[in-house]
């Protein structure tokens, strides 16, 4: 069986304890991937910097040459994995096995995850707002205007606990290497695919393996990683983001509670918008914080909620190669149960209806042996007031909502990506002062249609680095 | 008086009648011998209306069998219902004390107690009793006699301060306390307080290397995973070792004493020359002890308890009275009996698999010991 040892810095170690990763239908085993304990993990941060050092003697322009010939590696390469070897094909096909995820969404994870390092040296262009950059290497440097930068880093490297069931995170951390950071990776327990091959591909293609760290293992080894680590990115539920809220050290992914918001100058037209609300809730099987779970406007809701509902009600599971397979199965037991329950719970309460029902020919839980499947469920609230108006759940779900434009953004909550469509200048500017609001789109554009110039909750080059004064000359005289 | 089974081979290092070691089977079956007729002697102890305690005499009128008469050998310890720990939250004290026990000086120790009453444990003598036992199987070359000791754990009111205190008091030592509460750092990580969690570990820390650091002739130590990790890994940032700080014998306890863990204590915090046992107990039962380290075991933990004093069997999780068969996984049970307590089967949290007798340790032993899979989610250990 395919072995999968912790990574130390580039080396291979095996543990006694192990943890199988089995196929989510069947139940066989796919791996045994080594799991570490938590003293490894405090004994190897003592040379994290060791990893900053290393990639510093590396020119950033380099790194970024690197990248491109990591996405081509982890495209298309057979690259060694554990005992074994992996091709791309096998990658998309083990990953589905684990996590649930069709075939074909994980082959197009994979090209989000290459377009991202393909792009890299845009990206940081636009990240560090055209920041020469190799004073993140020095430290300090002059911009061609001649003013003085300094960057320091906050860490030499970032820590991620990544999660097991949404392959499509990945992408945020593609940019730390090229920043001359080290990573430390503590893989979810049935998604170990993504970090170990993207580690593979780095180091194939110029990165030194003593830059990265491979952590599989239980919750005290992500714990541990989020302790040491004074950068870490994490992703967990909303009770994960509200315990790290506040910490600096901390960037915490979770729900996205995304919408789409119909302004009053544009909501009569709302069928011009129906393919782009479908695509918003509907695409990557509604699994991701991008996909919109709420869609908000002042009138014709009722319409809006049924037309959304009439083209995706009665979508149901197909196979896992099924090339357009529309839905991700819940492999964890009793997942899909519980979130099936809460729905109608909240169904129960006044002007709330479900619309979805009359389209789908079923029920909306179907529990198979090893696996369930929630199938898209479009809710009609006739206010703000119940608990399903703002709710988020990982597959097609999302909540048509009636609400005046004039109340909308302080009822919204947090909202990761809010797509407002309007041309009202005065409400525009209303949304662009929002600060609940993370990514804002004004105009037609899908909740999950992400430019990668853009920074993504938070600036990650902020994250990793400190803008501080730095002088080696004496000011001007004033 | 405390009793012992005349024919009692080498339980702590001290053999009582030398038997022929190399027939394992032979001294499993005079242990058993040994471990039935202990039953019977305590049972009749317990039972007695002069001499048992309040508790048991007043239970014993629930049950559908007569103890005195009906149980007459270690298996008839079935058919009594299962021990609930429960039953030890709160007061009065006295209830759990032996008749002929009461009027001399009693000690209470607590167990858990996070939130609510804790669960406490009346002793007069058996930590003494247990710890002795236990330092006899400790191997003076790396617990020399005559050193000091440094205690780096709970103490408050759990046993570990005067039991280890008075081990190393038994062998010749004077043992150093550095005080941690766990009750407090499980409510600061229930909180999220993490940074305040690694600000009280980095006291508790502190407190331990100025000991250390002191000349205070310290060579032995006990602790627990987590801080051994921390004092280890403190020194190595101060560029010395545990071996060079002086430690040359380590015992630890608790579940984080895994069989992975054992193997980084020994690769990579400790170094060769440091000796480092495992031990597994509560305060219901003595200490314990590991399988002395073999390098064929791959560092597998397997514990023998302190037998007839205690008892433990691996037993199945659906029928607690069949043992499970060796190798096979099952839930811990615990039976302990000594002249100051009774507890005629008790589940722990832990499962792990049954393990064949040693000829050190000639009856059943457990290993892989970990939190029973059911309730494992919802406990918080190894905060310490």
């Amino acid at each position: 069986m395919l072995e999968i040892p912790v990574i130390r810095w580039g080396k291979p170690y095996e543990s006694f304890d192990q943890q199988e990763v089995v196929h989510f239908e069947t139940g066989e085993p796919l791996a045994k991937v080594h799991q570490a304990n938590a003293g490894l993990v405090k004994m190897d941060m003592r040379k994290a910097q060791r990893a900053r050092d290393l990639l510093r003697e590396i020119p950033i322009s380099k790194l970024l040459e690197i990248c491109k010939k990591a996405a081509e590696l982890y495209m298309t390469a057979e690259l060694p994995l554990g005992n074994g070897t992996q091709t791309p094909e096998e990658f998309c096909r083990i990953q589905s096995a684990s996590t649930g995820m069709p075939e074909w969404m994980c082959a197009g994870n994979m090209k989000k995850v290459a377009f991202v390092l393909e792009h890299m040296d845009e990206i940081l262009d636009s990240l560090t707002r055209g920041l020469p950059l190799d004073i993140l290497t020095r430290g300090y440097g002059k911009e061609e205007r001649g003013v003085m930068m300094s960057y320091q880093a906050n860490s030499p490297v970032l820590g991620l606990v990544l999660p097991s069931n949404s392959p499509g995170v990945h992408t945020l951390w593609m940019p730390i290497l090229p920043m001359q950071i080290g990573l430390v990776l503590k893989p979810g327990s049935s998604e170990p695919w993504t970090p170990y091959r993207m580690t593979e591909a780095f180091c194939q293609a110029g990165i030194p393996r003593e830059c990265i760290s491979v952590y599989p293992g239980p919750h005290d080894v992500g714990s541990t990683v989020t302790e040491l680590c004074q950068r870490v990115m994490l992703f967990g539920g909303q009770q994960t983001i509200d315990k790290y809220k506040g910490n600096p050290n901390v960037q915490a992914h979770g729900p996205g509670f995304s919408k789409i918001l119909l302004g009053d100058d544009v909501v009569d037209r709302w069928e011009d918008y129906l393919d782009l609300m479908v695509d918003s809730i509907f695409q990557n099987g509604g699994r991701s914080c991008i996909n919109a779970s709420g869609v908000w406007a002042s009138r014709h809701t009722e319409a809006i909620a049924d037309a959304i509902a009439k083209r995706i009600g009665p979508v149901g599971p197909t196979s896992m190669t099924d090339p357009e397979a529309p839905l991700a199965a819940f492999t964890m037991t009793g997942a899909a149960k519980a979130m099936h329950t809460q729905i109608e719970e909240g169904l129960k309460e006044p002007g709330v209806t479900e619309v979805t029902a009359k389209y789908r020919d079923g029920e909306r839980l179907i529990e198979l042996e090893r696996c369930d499947y929630l199938r898209p469920t479009i809710v009609h609230c006739a206010s703000t007031d119940p608990a399903l108006a703002n709710t988020e759940y990982m597959f097609p779900m999302a909540s048509v909502v009636q609400c005046e434009q004039k109340d909308m953004l302080k009822k919204i909550g947090p909202t990761l990506v809010c797509t407002a469509i309007t041309e009202d200048p005065q409400w525009s500017q209303q949304l662009l002062d929002a600060t609940n609001i993370d990514r804002l789109n004004i105009g037609a554009v899908k909740t999950n249609a992400l430019n990668w110039l853009q920074p993504h909750e938070g600036n990650i080059v902020e994250f990793l680095f400190r803008a501080r004064a730095f002088q080696n000359e004496s000011p001007a005289a004033h | 008086m405390v009793f012992f089974p005349a024919i009692i081979p080498s339980l702590f290092g001290v053999s009582l009648i030398v038997t022929d070691n190399s027939n394992l089977d032979e001294l499993v079956k005079q242990n058993q011998e040994a471990l039935d007729a202990h039953t019977r002697e305590h049972v009749q102890w317990h039972f007695n209306p002069e001499t048992g305690s309040p508790y048991w005499l007043e239970k014993a009128k629930s049950f559908d069998f007569n103890p005195l008469t009906d149980v007459n050998c270690f298996e008839d310890l079935n058919k009594f219902p299962l021990f609930e720990d429960d039953e030890l939250r709160g007061g009065p004290l006295d209830r759990w004390i032996p008749k002929a026990l009461l009027g001399k000086p009693t000690y209470v120790f607590e167990t858990g107690g996070t939130t609510g009453i804790p669960k406490s444990r009346v002793v007069i003598d058996d930590f003494r009793i247990d710890y002795e036992n236990f330092s006899d199987t400790l191997p003076d070359e790396s617990f020399p006699k005559g050193s000091n000791w440094l205690m780096l754990g709970p103490s408050g009111p759990r046993r570990l301060r005067l039991a280890v205190e008075h081990m190393a008091q038994y062998r010749g030592g004077i043992s150093f306390c550095v005080d941690l509460d766990p009750r407090w750092v499980v409510k600061l990580i229930k909180k999220g307080k993490i940074d305040e969690v690694k600000e009280y570990s980095a006291h508790v820390i502190d407190q331990a290397m100025a000991i250390l650091g002191a000349g205070h002739n310290i060579k032995c130590m006990f602790t627990t995973p987590k801080l051994l990790e921390a004092l280890a890994m403190r020194l190595m940032d101060e560029g010395s070792s545990i071996e060079e700080a002086g430690i040359t014998g380590i015992f630890c306890g608790g579940t984080e004493f895994t069989q992975q863990w054992y193997r980084f204590a020994r690769e990579e915090l400790l170094g060769e020359n440091v000796y480092i046992t495992p031990t597994y107990g509560n305060t219901l039962m003595g200490l314990a002890c590991g399988k002395p380290f073999d390098p064929a075991d791959d560092y597998k933990i397997t514990y023998y308890a302190p037998q007839p004093r205690a008892a433990i069997r691996v037993v199945d999780f659906d029928d607690h009275t069949k043992v499970v068969p060796y190798g096979e996984t099952g839930r811990v049970k615990l039976f302990t009996m000594t002249k100051e307590l009774f507890i005629p089967g008790f589940l722990e949290r832990d499962e792990g698999e049954r393990e064949k007798p040693h000829s050190k340790y000639p009856w059943d032993g457990v290993s892989g010991v970990r939190p029973f899979h059911k309730i494992a989610s919802s406990t918080t250990v190894g905060v310490y």
